[in-house]
């Protein structure tokens, strides 16, 4: 548990942004040149492609604390351990981030009118906050306890002291202003796991650490000839939507994937 | 002020399952049709493609096929005496939008309901006497019988490509088949689905205990299948992304893989889209309707005038379309008269989870509502003396497919984050099943639709407001039928279970089921019906009202086989008996 103690956060942190720097002059001549079949952005892309190699990754609508915080906290929701990486290897906080900018973060597709009364909890969410300033008003709270409890930020606690803040979250002991901190706590696990299992286009769930967790193969293949063969695991390589699209999965007729098998594991 | 369109035949609001069915065979017998709703044209080559189909983030979770709550919702609260809040997240129930409705991303199980079913009141009273019901319960029967139905129901089975095992074949019994189920004049179009390893281990184990397990009739197809009107069908691959996704295979049973693509050449038909039904229009006496009233994308009013108006949506816009444009009496939990708005019901889901250290069961794997059913617990299957409820509801062992974000079975009992629940989730993910209940769901005075006096839709209308809260009868039914399919799974040899019977208040926010019923219903009495035996209006004998609205009550069943089957039975009313003579259908 040594390299989740103290800091590894904010260390993470600065590491994607260097990430990014270097990656920078690529992105940028691939968003100068609109025809794909030429120029050098394209080419460095279409290699990348190829390599296999991920495209880097960079938070555009979380603050620089905000992505500490919650890179510290999906580590602790789902740890890297002895059974491997964790939310945060798996880049849910860029999942997080993705999903905050866009339609999910925005309520785009939810009822926003009000008036808001707090209502009973059989009648759901009634909050007149989005996700977007959920997450944005929280993190502040949370951030200004921290400060004056711990003197530290929430990402340079220690994983034991980051587990009882959060356990206070998640039990109403560390009370919110905001929104209801089992309200809080709730979202922030749902879109972590979201995060660690949704297919990897959306930013986690990277190099379907998930998925390979548990034994789910993604995008799926026909099955009719496996579904009668009783208590005989099916374990195969995972197929993103990606590795659909770009040709990485050689396909059946109807357009599904060829898993590869492994040899059993059970 | 709204442009008025040329008249036509039949109008209908809501292009889904009922409205399909309804639009193809009245244009064919050569009558003018325009469908309006209120999504977008979806189709299997066009729209359901690999791999961007198998998103469970997108589907599942964002509900990508759903209605967009952004332009309007439903309020709900569980007493009269509390405020309705809205909706503000789909969770409990997730309807439709689009041409196809719900009947996109259902999931499949194609289920008849009892004989006792739509004899409810009746049959109670005559078996058990009034102490067995409720003061408050308003269960009513249906004015309608299963053998009446029955033509219907196969015809639907038919349609829809449905695979199963009769069990009571012109009232024989067949083995392999559900001994409990209504006499069927057919086998299925289609043999059974193939047995999964859960299927396999849930009948061994309903056999150990006597029990009669049977495959669960889904509108899957287990081969090709060409239905009566022409339309093809592929047999279904296994992938697991049924319900609450599309299918690229044209394998489930929609709107899309079995009449729309008949329905579309047919020159007699007109589909427009993204047009929103605000109102339907009536003559100053209230007893006929002239037009609807609908609102494109570009916010433009139109007036379609028709003969005949057909209420085709989900549950909830039938109902709000009637509260809306006046069409029969509202109903009044307190003075308990009126009708529209009447009975809402819905579902009392429960499961078991059954976990196995030394078993795998490639829980990816599946088909909407594969697996196999006992029946022994629901209806009136069973002797109810003194058990102090009514209904019951079936059991059956699922392999749906589990895609990780929803389904990752852990025991009660694991903490809900950190290692000790990583370990558990990656361990159970292939070593569990779940053993399903349908619950059925009574109706009562107090639950109700009505219109909502403070919140708006994006045309600032009145959303529709839902007072439902589940009865003592339901708690007793769930808890009886849940021990049951506990002690069933027990049989089966599991190394830890989960039983989760349906307790407390009814909540509106984690996924139960999209089987909400009632609100229109059926009947012989215009006091306690909105709608006649045929769907026809009591009081607009233009307007019919075709869907689950119609249920008095809900049965221990998913709904879509009889919603079909009353779509069948309304539209040869309609055919034979009310365009022959345009009136109130007497008898």
């Amino acid at each position: 548990m040594s390299k989740l103690g103290k800091n590894s956060g904010r260390r993470w942190f600065l590491k994607s942004v260097s990430a990014i720097g270097a990656a920078m002059p690529a992105a940028a001549a691939l968003g100068a040149d609109a025809d794909p079949h030429h120029g050098h952005g394209a080419q460095l892309a279409q290699a990348a492609r190829v390599k296999g190699q991920p495209q880097p990754q960079a938070y555009g609508w979380l603050t620089p604390s905000e992505a500490a915080f919650i890179e510290a906290a999906v580590a602790r929701l789902i740890p890297a351990d002895e059974l491997g990486p964790g939310a945060k290897e798996a880049g849910v906080s860029f999942f997080i981030d993705q999903q905050l900018a866009g339609a999910y973060g925005t309520m785009a597709r939810n009822y926003r009118q009000g008036p808001w009364p707090e209502g009973t909890p059989q009648q759901g969410y009634q909050s007149r906050l989005t996700p977007q300033e959920v997450y944005r008003a929280v993190i502040a709270e949370i951030g200004a306890v921290c400060a004056s409890r711990f003197k530290q930020s929430f990402d340079e606690l220690t994983a034991l002291q980051q587990d009882e803040v959060l356990k206070e979250i998640e039990t109403g002991k560390f009370e919110l202003q905001s929104v209801s901190s089992s309200f809080f706590f709730n979202l922030l696990l749902a879109n972590t796991i979201e995060g660690f299992f949704a297919d990897p286009i959306y930013g986690g769930n990277r190099d379907k650490i998930g998925w390979k967790l548990v034994g789910f193969p993604g995008v799926a293949a026909a099955y009719g000839e496996y579904i009668e063969r009783h208590n005989v695991p099916y374990v195969a390589v995972p197929v993103s939507i990606a590795d659909v699209q770009q040709h990485v999965a050689e396909l059946d007729e109807h357009g599904h994937p060829k898993h590869i098998l492994l040899s059993s594991k059970d | 002020m709204a442009t008025k369109l040329k008249s036509v035949d039949v109008v209908m609001v809501g292009v889904g399952v009922t409205g399909t069915i309804l639009a193809k065979e009245l244009a064919e017998s050569g009558l003018k049709v325009v469908g309006i709703e209120r999504g977008q044209m979806r189709d299997t080559h066009s729209d359901f493609l690999m791999p961007n189909v198998h998103d469970e983030l997108k589907y599942q979770r964002r509900h990508d096929l759903m209605q967009d709550l952004s332009r309007e919702t439903i309020t709900f609260r569980n007493q009269k005496d509390e405020t309705a809040l809205p909706m503000r997240y789909l969770g409990s129930f997730k309807p439709g939008e689009g041409v196809g409705g719900a009947g996109v991303h259902w999931g499949t199980q194609t289920w008849r309901f009892l004989p006792w079913d739509f004899e409810t009141r009746s049959r109670t009273l005559a078996r058990y006497g009034k102490g067995q019901l409720a003061e408050d319960c308003t269960s009513q029967d249906w004015g309608v019988t299963y053998d009446e139905l029955e033509p219907h129901f196969t015809k639907f089975e038919y349609l829809y490509g449905v695979s199963g095992k009769a069990g009571n074949l012109n009232g024989k019994i067949i083995p392999g088949g559900n001994p409990f189920e209504g006499r069927r004049s057919r086998e299925y179009p289609l043999p059974p689905m193939k047995t999964t390893h859960a299927s396999a281990l849930f009948a061994k184990g309903a056999e150990s205990l006597g029990y009669k397990p049977f495959p669960t009739p889904m509108a899957t197809p287990s081969a090709v299948y060409t239905n009566p009107y022409g339309v093809t069908m592929n047999a279904c691959v296994y992938c697991g992304y049924c319900e609450g996704f599309a299918c690229e295979m044209a394998s489930k049973g929609s709107p899309q893989t079995t009449v729309l693509p008949v329905l579309m050449k047919n020159k007699n038909f007109e589909l427009r889209t993204l047009a929103n039904v605000i109102r339907v229009n009536l003559d100053s006496a209230k007893k006929r309707a002239v037009s609807v009233t609908y609102v494109d994308s570009r916010g433009r009013e139109f007036e379609q005038p028709a003969e005949l108006v057909l209420l085709t949506s989900y549950v909830f816009n039938n109902v709000r379309l009637m509260l809306q444009s006046g069409i029969g009496k509202p109903y009044d939990p307190i003075a308990n008269t009126g009708v529209v708005g009447r009975n809402y019901a819905y579902q009392t889901p429960s499961s078991v989870t059954l976990f196995f250290d030394d078993k795998h069961f490639n829980s990816f794997m599946g088909a909407g509502g594969l697996g196999n059913s006992v029946d022994e617990f629901n209806g009136d299957n069973f002797d109810h003396a003194g058990l102090g409820f009514i209904g019951g509801g079936f059991i059956r062992s699922v392999s749906s497919g589990s895609r990780p974000i929803e389904v990752r079975p852990v025991p009660a009992g694991t903490p809900r984050w950190g290692s000790a629940w990583k370990k558990a989730t990656a361990h159970y993910f292939n070593r569990a099943f779940n053993l399903a209940l349908q619950g059925a769901c009574q109706s009562y005075r107090g639950n109700h639709l009505d219109l909502d006096p403070t919140y708006r839709d994006a045309y600032g209308l009145p959303l529709l407001r839902m007072t439902f809260d589940r009865h003592e009868n339901e708690h007793k039914m769930s808890l009886f039928i849940t021990n049951k399919a506990a002690e069933l799974g027990k049989a089966l040899g599991p190394s830890k279970m989960n039983v989760n019977p349906r307790v407390g208040k009814y909540t509106i926010v984690p996924y139960q089921s999209t089987h909400n019923t009632g609100g229109a219903v059926m009947g012989n009495d215009p006091a306690t019906s909105a709608v006649n035996r045929y769907l026809q209006s009591w009081d607009v004998p233009n307007v019919f009202v075709v869907g689950a609205s119609a249920f008095p009550q809900n049965g221990g069943y998913n709904p879509t086989d009889t919603v079909g089957a009353l779509t069948y039975w309304a539209l040869d009313a309609i055919k034979n008996r009310y365009l022959k003579r345009p009136g109130l259908i007497t008898a």
